[in-house]
């Protein structure tokens, strides 16, 4: 069993919780992620590592509540635990070399992108970020990603904060401004990804993604998490998670993300009546 | 007097119409009776040409004459000197192919049923409160093992059994590597794989689920924390895929992927979080027992109607005899000497299946007639899920985490006769050595191995 030891909301749909697993937080480097279960009726699900802390032997999950799991998950309390917590898995962020990057975060992808900011100005590389969020309130690890770099861009969809616009906006200007960067790397929606790839592909410019397709075991098993990379299959677990963002095939991606929409919907409303004749929602 | 009857007794199955629509085992095993019977058709006949057709060397003569003498924990003790697992070996070994091929019976009418009688004597024993083996004394040894499947678990409990101190990795939240979440409960009641583990725990073996070796742990760190060999027992590894178009569409899985969804995660059961796919028609491509398992998991979980695709005929299938049957007596439907060449969907959901006719070639490398498509030979099956299970490649994750362990042209590990690999200490064996085989031929390199790295660790102590 893995204990949480701190949980937070850091908006109205995105937790914080922080779980002791000494071996993993030992390992763990950024762009890694875990497989956990919530408990032993639970499914497996694949959450990137938002950060480590090898001495206190914690990991930290930053998660949106988006389905049956993550709903699980965000009722679990300090002192409750995890049933498993496997890792960690997939390969580290290569960061090597790199002297000037720009680090693009959308939504909850900021949490995995805040580790990769960190380690890159501590390794001494320029980092400019650009971080998007619908609006004002889902806003998360603003302080973080200004703290490790150069220049910091905020976007909203709204304008409610920030710049008004999209990620892609801010990053065009900069490139049509004659920024140079070793490298881009995105983590946030597919359909964000999608576009920031096709823009930096028109500049040139490399340009490394973190995937998070539907896995089951993480280990290069069962097949679910694979993708099309440069037309060859690849597999998430093992091969990424991160890849070229210019050869992923995002639209594939996207449609493969939805494999199970309709039976999440079904379970979802089945949930929700069997709350409601128990009259939680009343 | 041997019981000269032609027939072995047969099996007592559930009624297809009934075990079609839940995940009870199929076979039900012998009573005592029947068991006793069957033994007394075995001619103890001196060559004992079925030993050599057992991949763990079971002294078969002996735990039959056992059985018909009535003393069924003495045919226990046999069976599992050399048997870590027979309550599993009764089940899923190709008796067909190993002791049974070679049984003087099958000459003239079938052989012995000595897979039935192996289950029996298991079963019989696990359902007692036998005591435990007597632990053998400490020899101080510690070894780990990498991967909780058959060769794995064989391994540890051979090592076990000399005194030695065995730890299991396995990277799953639960033990038993494909026995849990490749091969389903119909044919394999997760009940008797969690009661042998449970043998194994008694004897000492430790556990460890949750353990991906090679990323929590390197084979350097395990050496380094004061084990002196390592067997790795890693598995098959990646899905094969078919490359033809339309593979990527929804609906579209791997076998491994729909086997671990039911097996594993039970999604079957009500209380279960993970999803299952819509079976509507499904479409299973392949021929092994793996594509048998997927065919009759689908029409469990309430597939209108369930195909079997195979390049070649049915004399080619890899699958047990058994299997095919029982999946053919289920209503899985054959759809022998036919190629699928595309996927074609709608929505981005597959929706149904371009295939050629094939005709048998001549004999390829394999030593099988390769299919040769037939041309102008084009139909369609309607599948709204596809489940392709023609095999596994190896996982590049141990191997790519582990400095100087040589791997062939295929990416399987090398290992020799003993499971040595190229590193001294470690040692290999199962798909991870061999690419996909049987569960009988790991726990056949497990045991073989087991003994080699007793040699090993005896000639290098620990550094005290």
């Amino acid at each position: 069993m893995f204990d949480i030891v701190q949980k937070e909301s850091l908006n109205p749909t995105v937790q914080r919780m922080v779980i002791h697993a000494p071996l993993i937080a030992r390992k763990a480097q950024p762009g890694q992620f875990v497989i956990l279960r919530a408990d032993q009726a639970g499914e497996r699900i694949p959450l990137t590592v938002a950060d480590t802390d090898p001495q206190a032997g914690t990991v930290t999950l930053i998660f949106q509540i988006v389905g049956a799991t993550t709903e699980k998950l965000a009722r679990l309390q300090l002192g409750n635990a995890l049933a498993d917590l496997v890792g960690p898995l997939g390969r580290p962020t290569d960061t090597e070399g790199l002297k000037k990057a720009v680090i693009i975060g959308g939504g909850v992808g900021c949490a995995i992108a805040y580790p990769v900011a960190k380690k890159l100005h501590a390794q001494g590389c320029k980092v400019d970020s650009i971080v998007g969020f619908r609006t004002r309130d889902l806003v998360i690890l603003r302080p973080e990603f200004e703290a490790v770099s150069t220049r910091f861009f905020l976007m909203s969809d709204d304008g409610s904060c920030g710049r008004k616009g999209l990620v892609t906006d801010q990053l065009r200007d900069l490139l049509e401004a004659g920024a140079q960067y070793d490298r881009a790397i995105v983590i946030g929606p597919l359909i964000m990804m999608k576009f920031v790839c096709a823009l930096t592909k028109q500049y040139g410019l490399p340009t490394v993604v973190s995937m998070n397709p539907i896995m089951i075991d993480g280990t290069g098993m069962c097949g679910g998490c694979r993708l099309s990379v440069g037309g060859e299959t690849r597999f998430a677990c093992v091969d990424g998670p991160e890849f070229d963002g210019h050869l992923v095939d995002f639209d594939q991606a996207i449609a493969r993300a939805g494999a199970f929409k309709a039976y999440e919907r079904k379970r979802h409303e089945a949930c929700r009546l069997m709350r409601k004749e128990a009259g939680a929602d009343a | 007097m041997p019981d000269m009857s032609l027939q072995k007794h047969p099996m007592p199955v559930q009624d297809p119409q009934v075990r079609r629509y839940n995940f009870d085992e199929v076979a039900l095993g012998y009573t005592e009776e029947q068991a006793v019977a069957e033994a007394g058709r075995c001619l103890a006949c001196r060559q004992k040409p079925c030993c050599a057709g057992c991949p763990v060397g079971v002294d078969i003569p002996a735990f039959l004459a056992a059985v018909r003498e009535r003393r069924f924990e003495q045919a226990y003790a046999v069976l599992s000197a050399t048997n870590s697992l027979p309550a599993v070996c009764g089940r899923v070994c190709p008796q067909e192919r190993q002791c049974e091929s070679r049984c003087v019976r099958g000459l003239k009418g079938e052989p012995v049923g000595i897979g039935r009688i192996e289950r029996f004597v298991a079963d019989r024993h696990n359902a007692g409160a036998a005591s435990p083996a007597p632990l053998p004394a400490p020899t101080g040894c510690k070894a780990a093992i990498i991967g909780s499947g058959p060769a794995g678990l064989t391994c540890a409990g051979e090592l076990a059994r000399m005194g030695h101190a065995v730890t299991v990795f396995e990277a799953l939240h639960a033990a038993g590597g494909v026995l849990t979440y490749g091969i389903p409960e119909f044919r394999l009641p997760k009940a008797i794989v969690q009661r042998e583990i449970e043998n194994l725990r008694q004897m000492g073996v430790e556990i460890r689920t949750d353990m991906v070796i090679g990323r929590i742990l390197t084979v350097d760190e395990l050496f380094a924390a004061g084990y002196q060999s390592v067997f790795i027992g890693s598995g098959a590894g990646l899905p094969r895929f078919l490359r033809i178009p339309g593979e990527e569409l929804c609906g579209v899985f791997s076998a491994n992927e729909l086997l671990t969804r039911v097996n594993l995660m039970k999604a079957y059961l009500p209380d279960s979080d993970t999803p299952l796919p819509v079976m509507g028609h499904t479409v299973v491509v392949g021929g092994g027992n793996v594509a048998m398992d997927a065919a009759r998991c689908a029409l469990r979980l309430g597939a209108q109607d369930v195909t079997v695709v195979y390049r070649r005929s049915e004399q080619e299938l890899p699958a047990r005899a058994e299997e095919v049957a029982h999946a053919e007596e289920e209503g899985v439907r054959l759809a022998m000497l036919t190629d699928p060449v595309e996927l074609l969907g709608e929505g981005g959901r597959v929706t149904r299946m371009h295939c050629l006719r094939t005709r048998l070639g001549e004999p390829d490398a394999s030593g099988r007639r390769s299919p040769v498509p037939v041309p102008d030979s084009d139909f369609e099956l309607p599948a709204d899920c596809v489940i392709i299970a023609i095999g596994t490649s190896p996982n590049p994750l141990l191997r790519t985490a582990t400095p100087g362990l040589d791997t062939d042209r295929r990416g399987c590990l090398i290992a020799d006769e003993q499971g040595a690999t190229s590193r001294p200490g470690v040692f290999a064996g199962g798909d991870a050595v061999t690419g996909a085989a049987t569960v009988i031929l790991a726990m056949g390199a497990g045991r073989k191995a087991a003994h080699a790295m007793d040699a090993y660790m005896r000639a290098h102590p620990a550094e005290t």
